[in-house]
């Protein structure tokens, strides 16, 4: 599979989600710079993490503008998969291909640190084959991580099944003490209707590699590249 | 607009002393011009001339067959750590602009190490800090601590570097007078080391990055003052505001240009901009350089060429391009659309000469301004406090009582707290490198192919990928309390202690940057401690093989009630040779052995350790006596010996004691891993020190008696241990066993023991409620 990794101004996690797919899991993957704007060639688009320009005004709000943005667009209306990881998930959030926004932390500080992670549903190209009652151990990195949306927007979440991970205790159980951010409904990470763009808080890419001390993150890079070979097998019958 | 008239007030007010001034008209052959003169005043500061110092420094080691780039010469050291790989670190304090605006200041303080880093061509892969404030309970203390915090924060985060390590003690002597050292480190191939030399007589000069502004006017000779109420006041305006998104453009686009070839020289502007930038490229390289400041990017309006030339404003490069390449430049800089400008050229008259509006407004010999500055050989004389110090027995110290009381005591002080607070509030994991995180003796980052910066076509033919892994240990460490109660001890101990958690993570040391916080040079009796702490620090950097590659001096640490504890902070790198060999401080599994590396407690101490401790000064309030002595030829043989067990595969954790002493770090051992948010890892302890029979319990329990390290080994490899700690002559026990949800300790005087769900709480929230 063919990975593009956007690169922003001020994206910072670029380069670890290229190590990972191409170093760890094998797959080709190269960043594509924002002031491009065409994804011809590639099987699916990773938007990763940082500070695109600087967070100034609004996070992801101005990296929504760049060229780039509108073949991702189009990438995802043609039903391609689009993955994006803390600042990747306010890009997409912002460019309007999920719901809701990501306002900052309750704590009004940045945090780092592991949480657990529970996948909510297996019914998504970024989660098919992450075990049902597995809770994946995954760090999150960020000032503004707390998910908000109106409540119709949330009932229609949890209608269609859009929330994919929830932050939760080593229990598995979603409390207010394992919610490092506020986000409603513990919600760490969600899809759109189609369920083929999602966005996540978390980072899963700095947990794939033992040396690293966990490997969970790697699940969902699994998930979504056992969806693609699915459908390329499908589309050559 | 017409320039003021040169008047001894005026030299004065430029801090330069009648002796200076008369060197600055021997120099120039006539008087200067009012910027020349605010040139020599910042290039003549103590930060950027090191002139009360140098003779010192000049003490310190700085050779080692790995050492590529030394002390002195460049922005940064730079050590070989093989297979064509190298490693660029520095430490710098950003102390006086902390005080004044912890959270710009502190921002700062990260941007400037990390372009010093990547001005030498490496990429900056790591950030690790040293820290010092006042004590919590004072509000203002706690502004400054969450304003230095989260302005590192901000910096590192956002830049996307991870900071992966520190330290912070609190101490009333640094209330009001902070200490934040940033220390960065890069990676980079031999062959990719740039120098902050303008070669090539004609080549253009660039400025790249941001507009200058007039913010940050003369923070270099604002740092080279003693901080007062009113010089905090009046030089709030000397602190710089910095842009982390615009250092990370400017890093990505400078890298992406040293790949091209087309660089003769670059060199951040950092303190005193633009004109230590050039004077000190030109001298390095022997030629000159000329600039037009109409030329320069400028963000306000009217700005003189004295402002423009002091201007600290952040974030910008010199660049020296060869002849011919100007349009690799423009077009790198364009496409990460950030503001370049040609600005002048080299020449080879050896002069720095500066035009503005068609006339020359600065014409002074580069060499003679960079290389030149007075040294001055400052009086030094034994503080009078030494004596009382000296003298203090334990006599009227009654032994504890209540141990588990101030066992919970000693873990709820700030300085031995569980810095979770600080570090959770920094991106310790961005670039996928952490593989020990904050929270055991040193942080370990793995270097990987994409931690280099981008080769040059030129490089990618000629040298082979390097596709492995290497693994690099960082901590930084200073007592300053035990530097205020014997230097040169308290040099040497600062050393020691940094070099043991390298050896606790597995690593062997390469390198030392040091940071010397200290007093007023002028008091003979601050002068004292810095001079017999440099003297402890260089004989402790020689027996570790552990030389300075460079680092930073800040004095005038003081505020009105007095100076702060002199605190020469001692960063050191290490390598591990292999992945295997990387070891943390906490119990792993139940059943597993804990020994003991070293005395219980040093019987040549009449103080047992317990001098300059935590818990003298926290259980009886008394900040006094000789601190524990450092033997370095001990402390040696136990580094050596414990790497040696590592690397045979038998030591399954290792924790160095140090504030607080072998209870704590035991306890530490117990509840330090942390798997996720609120999910610590706790695994009991029983320990059994019945057989020391004649050492007092609070010495034995909290004595902070130097060299000892305590390990855990499987059963099966317990006896093999201990005698090979024997045969290398190192003191060694058998302690206890791992295992159990408590804490169990016996003793002569009995057994105590505590839950370790609530040894974890007191340790782990005790900042938290502090800062509520």
């Amino acid at each position: 599979m063919n990975f593009a990794v956007l690169q922003f101004p001020g994206s910072n996690c670029d380069q670890d989600l290229v190590h990972v797919m191409k170093n760890v899991l094998g797959h080709s993957a190269s960043l594509v710079w924002h002031k491009d704007n065409s994804l011809a060639g590639f099987d699916a688009v990773l938007v990763p993490g940082g500070f695109s320009y600087g967070d100034y005004l609004r996070t992801g709000a101005i990296a929504r503008f760049s060229p780039i943005m509108q073949a991702v667009q189009q990438f995802a209306t043609n039903g391609g998969p689009v993955l994006g990881v803390c600042n990747g998930f306010q890009i997409l959030c912002e460019a309007g291909l999920l719901p809701g926004a990501l306002i900052r932390n309750r704590s009004l500080q940045f945090r780092c640190e592991n949480v657990f992670l529970k996948t909510a549903t297996n019914d998504s190209p970024f989660t098919s084959k992450i075990p049902s009652d597995k809770l994946m151990r995954v760090p999150i990195a960020h000032g503004e991580g707390c998910y908000f949306a109106d409540e119709p927007t949330l009932e229609k979440l949890k209608a269609n099944k859009q929330i994919l991970w929830q932050y939760v205790t080593d229990k598995g159980e979603a409390t207010e003490q394992s919610n490092p951010n506020g986000s409603l409904l513990n919600i760490a990470g969600i899809c759109n209707e189609a369920r083929n763009v999602a966005g996540l808080m978390p980072h899963p890419e700095r947990a794939s590699e033992s040396v690293l001390g966990c490997v969970d993150g790697k699940l969902v890079f699994e998930s979504l590249i056992a969806w693609m070979e699915g459908k390329s097998v499908a589309k050559a019958a | 607009m017409s320039e003021p008239a040169i008047t001894p007030e005026l030299v004065k007010k430029h801090n330069l002393t009648t002796e200076e001034y008369a060197k600055v008209l021997e120099i120039l052959g006539r008087e200067p011009s009012y910027t020349e003169l605010g040139i020599f005043s910042v290039m003549w500061s103590e930060h950027c001339s090191y002139k009360n110092t140098r003779p010192l420094l000049k003490t310190f080691p700085t050779k080692s067959p790995k050492i590529l780039v030394g002390a002195g010469e460049e922005n940064a050291g730079i050590i070989d750590v093989g297979d064509g790989i190298a490693i660029a670190f520095k430490i710098e304090s950003h102390n006086h602009p902390s005080a004044v605006e912890p959270f710009q200041g502190a921002a700062t303080g990260v941007g400037g190490i990390v372009r010093d880093i990547f001005t030498m061509g490496a990429r900056p892969v790591c950030a690790i800090n040293s820290l010092r404030f006042g004590e919590l309970e004072n509000p203002d203390v706690r502004r400054l601590f969450s304003g230095v915090v989260s302005g590192i924060a901000h910096y590192g985060n956002c830049f996307g570097i991870p900071t992966i390590a520190g330290e912070v003690y609190f101490d009333k002597s640094y209330e009001g007078n902070p200490l934040v050292n940033a220390f960065c480190m890069g990676v980079l191939r031999h062959e990719q080391i740039a120098r902050g030399a303008a070669k090539g007589i004609g080549n253009p000069v660039f400025y790249v990055g941001p507009a200058t502004g007039r913010d940050g006017l003369a923070g270099a000779a604002f740092a080279s003052q003693d901080l007062t109420d009113e010089s905090a006041q009046q030089q709030r305006g000397a602190v710089q505001v910095g842009d982390p998104f615009m250092e990370k453009l400017v890093c990505e686009a400078c890298l992406e240009l040293l790949a091209t070839d087309a660089v003769a020289g670059i060199q951040d502007m950092g303190a005193a901009g633009l004109t230590c930038s050039t004077c000190e490229t030109a001298a390095r390289a022997g030629t000159g350089i000329e600039i037009e400041l109409d030329k320069v990017p400028q963000r306000a309006p009217n700005m003189t060429s004295y402002e423009i030339m002091l201007s600290e404003s952040q974030e910008r490069m010199l660049i020296i391009v060869k002849a011919g390449r100007e349009d690799e430049v423009k077009r790198i800089f364009d496409k990460w659309d950030l503001p370049w400008a040609q600005i002048g050229h080299v020449t080879d008259t050896g002069r720095m000469v500066v035009r503005m509006g068609g006339k020359i407004v600065v014409d002074v010999p580069a060499k003679k301004l960079a290389d030149e500055a007075p040294v001055y050989h400052r009086e030094s004389k034994e503080p009078e406090y030494l004596k009382a110090v000296r003298a203090f027995t334990l006599d009227g110290i009654a032994d504890t009582a209540i141990p588990v009381d101030h066992l919970k005591a000693l873990l709820s002080t700030p300085t031995i707290a569980s810095k979770n607070w600080v570090y959770r509030q920094y991106d310790h994991m961005v670039r996928d490198g952490s593989v020990v995180l904050p929270g055991s003796d040193a942080a370990v980052i793995r270097i990987k192919a994409d931690s280099l910066p981008l080769l040059s076509e030129e490089l990618k033919s000629k040298v082979t990928e390097f596709t492995g892994e290497k693994f690099i240990a960082m901590t930084v460490d200073c007592n300053g309390g035990y530097v205020y109660l014997d230097p040169y001890e308290g040099g040497k101990t600062a050393v020691a202690e940094a070099a043991r958690n390298l050896a606790c993570s597995g690593a062997a040391p390469l390198g030392t940057t040091d940071n010397l916080n200290f007093g007023n040079p002028h008091n003979p009796e601050l002068f004292y401690q810095l001079k017999e702490s440099v003297r402890g620090l260089a004989e402790a950097c020689r027996a570790f093989n552990a030389p300075v590659t460079g680092g930073n001096v800040s004095l005038y640490n003081q505020n009105p009630n007095g100076p702060i504890d002199p605190t020469p902070t001692v960063a050191m790198v290490g390598i591990i040779e292999k992945k295997e060999y990387i070891t943390t401080q906490w119990f792993k599994d139940e059943g597993d052995v804990i020994i003991l590396l070293g005395d219980v407690a040093d019987k040549n101490d009449q103080l047992l350790g317990l001098g300059g401790s935590v818990y003298l000064q926290k259980i009886h309030g008394k900040k006094t006596g000789s601190p524990p002595r450092c033997d370095l030829e001990k402390e040696k043989t136990l580094h050596s010996t414990l790497l040696g067990l590592i690397y045979s595969g038998v030591v399954k954790s290792a924790h160095d004691c140090s504030e607080g002493g072998l209870a704590v770090a035991l306890t530490e051992s117990c509840i330090s891993q942390n798997i996720a948010r609120e999910t610590p890892r706790l695994i009991g302890a029983q320990i059994d020190l019945s057989e020391s029979k004649d050492v007092r319990l609070d010495a034995l329990l909290f004595g902070e008696t130097q060299s000892r390290i305590v390990i855990s080994v499987k059963p099966m490899d317990a006896v093999k241990v201990l005698e090979r700690a024997k045969l290398m002559g190192v003191p060694a026990a058998k302690i206890g066993t791992v295992g159990g949800s408590d804490l169990k300790v016996k003793t002569v005087a009995g057994e105590f023991s505590a839950p370790l769900t609530q040894l974890h709480d007191l340790w782990w929230n005790a900042i938290h409620r502090a800062m509520q």
